[in-house]
């Protein structure tokens, strides 16, 4: 899991591969308050990107204006290439159903159980039989390491680890490609949170995703993404590897990746691997 | 990518080889083609049996996603329980991934067994009534935390919350004066005109007067004005409360060694008890002032000569039988909409299920209580 940081270096020339969100010039404004300002970035095919900023630096506002939940002022956003205000509605919803969220606090709906809600976007947008979405659900609870019992529990009657894992079984219902995650292990203990990112990864390698990750947490940036990109001012201030990262002079990254918790880390991280201090 | 796998719908073939039945599968095995991705696995499942050993090869597949394979291993297993060895063969890395993964037994949900209508019935009506009978005694033992809180603030004064009360007053009260004095204007109106109708057929118009005091100060005022302040402030109240409790925030409130009753239910219970009266002025003024434009309009009985005929019927007994009602009224709702706000669980539905059951039952219980008034009123000849 850890191996990604040591990885050797990914090919520089990123052109080759196909671009899933792209993001141009995107400026989102709440009244006077620029929030996004001529922002750029790409997010590739089957990586894990995390995504790190200060608090209230608006790395929530970049998901959801990706995902149309925000208004922006201009610029253009595309997902697997197609403009989505250029869409008709029809494919749209279609371009849509190619993603899955897992929101910050779950957003299960509270009145229906955990199988009704993993069962809600199939059946909302698929026509199939309810033993098959039955065994679908049981199947998705599998995956994301909660027992078949949870099935029929209501979201109140979940641990706080456990509504994120069914939240993330409902964000994989229709077996997206591309999964938006929005602080995912915030609200975990540490083992619940390294349990967590390995389910991501392993989920990511298996399903084949592409996942764009919100996070705070330098433990999951460290263990499962591929490429890391931080925002500061309303623009992306640095995209790229680990390495990349600890290795840059931006100053608001040197206080990020080198400040006291993640020197600590940093330092961890080598002595683990035989004293070799990264950058 | 859609409109590719839309055209591009599972498909299989079928080969017979020394006794190995090969099927071989085309095109996308994803649940993007919904009914026809579970028909072509029970397809697989025909098409094999009968056969020794069934291959499933698929060299050919073009998509596979956890519900295709999912499908795919349920065909399988139906095979292998039919007594046909069946097997995947050529796939793809990515695929066998899948396939591996999605192995797994599902147990069918436990289906709940079917039971007798006559005796569900017998018990839905048992179980409401001991729900009824359980929450009537909660009512009771609410109020008598009310009572102890209150008695508990008159012996401490500094715990009283008095900018809290102000609020509260000015936000069930004050804000409240438009709403009651408009239909309270509209139902006077309505009992006159019906009055001065019904009553012409006998000549004796102008005991429409004496129709409206009485029963505009004796019933309509306090019992309009408990049944809108109900529906505006106590389901407010409810919400507020509940979506607190939904928060953790009344738990914060204990813990900080903070009584919830003295700090949320006092201020607005209190509040209601003193806004109710107030309103209750100001909604039999205005049902008397409806009823003066209707007489003066409908049956010429001139604004002086209302008043006159008005004093002689109605004394200070019969205004103030309503007015005695008021903080009774408000008690009711107040303790009813707090305390369902504080029975609220974890989710929106129950939040939405108490805000009813709060509204419902405080305009339930207004309307008794001013029977029991009525009863009571009667025998004391008040």
């Amino acid at each position: 899991m850890s191996d990604h940081a040591n990885a050797a270096p990914r090919p520089v020339s990123t052109s080759t591969k196909e671009v899933v969100i792209s993001v141009r010039d995107l400026v989102v404004q709440f009244g006077e308050h620029r929030v996004m300002d001529g922002l750029d970035l790409d997010v590739f095919r089957g990586e894990v990107l995390g995504f790190v900023g200060g608090s209230g630096q608006g790395k929530s506002v970049l998901m959801r204006a990706i995902l149309g939940l925000l208004r922006k002022r201009a610029g253009v956003i595309r997902l697997f290439g197609q403009d989505r205000d250029a869409l008709p509605p029809r494919q749209l919803r279609a371009l849509e159903q190619r993603w899955g969220v897992l929101f910050q606090n779950g957003a299960l709906f509270s009145s229906l159980t955990v199988r009704q809600n993993i069962q809600m976007p199939m059946r909302e947008n698929r026509d199939i039989s309810q033993r098959f979405m039955d065994d679908l659900a049981m199947l998705k609870l599998d995956l994301v390491g909660l027992p078949p019992d949870s099935a029929d529990k209501l979201p109140a009657e979940l641990s706080g680890g456990m509504v994120k894992r069914a939240a993330l079984a409902r964000a994989l219902a229709l077996d997206p490609e591309l999964l938006f995650l929005d602080e995912p292990t915030s609200g975990l203990d540490p083992i619940g949170a390294a349990e967590f990112d390995e389910l991501i990864g392993t989920l990511q390698k298996t399903l084949g995703l592409t996942v764009f990750m919100v996070t705070h947490d330098l433990d999951s940036l460290y263990s499962i993404c591929d490429r890391v990109a931080a925002l500061a001012g309303g623009k992306v201030i640095g995209a790229g590897s680990m390495q990349d990262m600890l290795a840059s002079d931006e100053p608001w990254l040197r206080a990020y990746f080198h400040g006291t918790r993640g020197s600590r880390l940093i330092g961890s991280l080598g002595r683990r691997r035989g004293g070799r201090e990264p950058a | 990518m859609a409109t590719e796998i839309e055209a591009d719908p599972p498909e299989l073939t079928r080969r017979e080889s020394g006794g190995v039945r090969r099927i071989a599968l085309t095109g996308g095995w994803v649940l993007r083609a919904s009914k026809t991705l579970e028909r072509k696995a029970e397809e697989i499942v025909s098409q094999g049996r009968g056969a020794r050993a069934v291959v499933i090869d698929m060299s050919a597949t073009a998509n596979l996603d956890t519900a295709g394979a999912l499908a795919l291993n349920r065909a399988r297993n139906e095979l292998t329980r039919a007594g046909v060895a069946a097997s995947f063969e050529e796939a793809r890395p990515e695929h066998g991934i899948l396939l591996k993964e999605t192995a797994i037994e599902i147990l069918p949900p436990p289906r709940a067994k079917p039971t007798n209508l006559f005796v569900d019935l017998l018990a839905d009506l048992g179980s409401s009534v001991v729900s009824a009978l359980r929450e009537y005694y909660r009512g009771v033992g609410f109020l008598g935390e009310f009572i102890t809180a209150i008695g508990h603030i008159l012996r401490r004064p500094d715990l009283f919350r008095g900018t809290s009360l102000v609020y509260q007053i000015e936000m069930f009260g004050f804000r409240s004066i438009p709403i009651i004095a408009l239909i309270n204007l509209a139902v006077g109106a309505i009992v006159a005109q019906q009055g001065i109708f019904q009553l012409e057929r006998f000549g004796a118009t102008v005991y429409a007067v004496d129709l409206i005091g009485i029963l505009v100060l004796r019933e309509l005022g306090v019992l309009l004005t408990s049944i809108m302040v109900a529906g505006r402030s106590g389901s407010a109240i409810t919400a507020e409360i509940g979506s607190m409790k939904m928060r953790e925030e009344i738990d914060a409130l204990r813990v900080m060694g903070l009584s919830p009753i003295e700090v949320l239910v006092v201020p607005r219970v209190l509040a209601l008890m003193v806004a109710v009266p107030l309103l209750t002025f100001i909604a039999d003024m205005s049902a008397l002032f409806g009823g003066l434009l209707v007489c003066w309009g409908y049956a010429d009985i001139n604004p002086t000569s209302f008043l006159v005929l008005l004093r002689d019927a109605i004394g200070v007994n019969t205004f103030l039988v309503g007015l005695i009602k008021g903080p009774f009224m408000a008690l009711v709702i107040g303790l009813i909409s707090t305390e369902d706000g504080l029975a609220t669980l974890g989710s929106a539905e129950s939040l939405g299920r108490q805000v009813t059951a709060a509204v419902v039952k405080s305009i339930f219980m207004v309307i008794i209580l001013d029977g029991l008034f009525a009863m009571f009123f009667a025998t004391i000849h008040y």
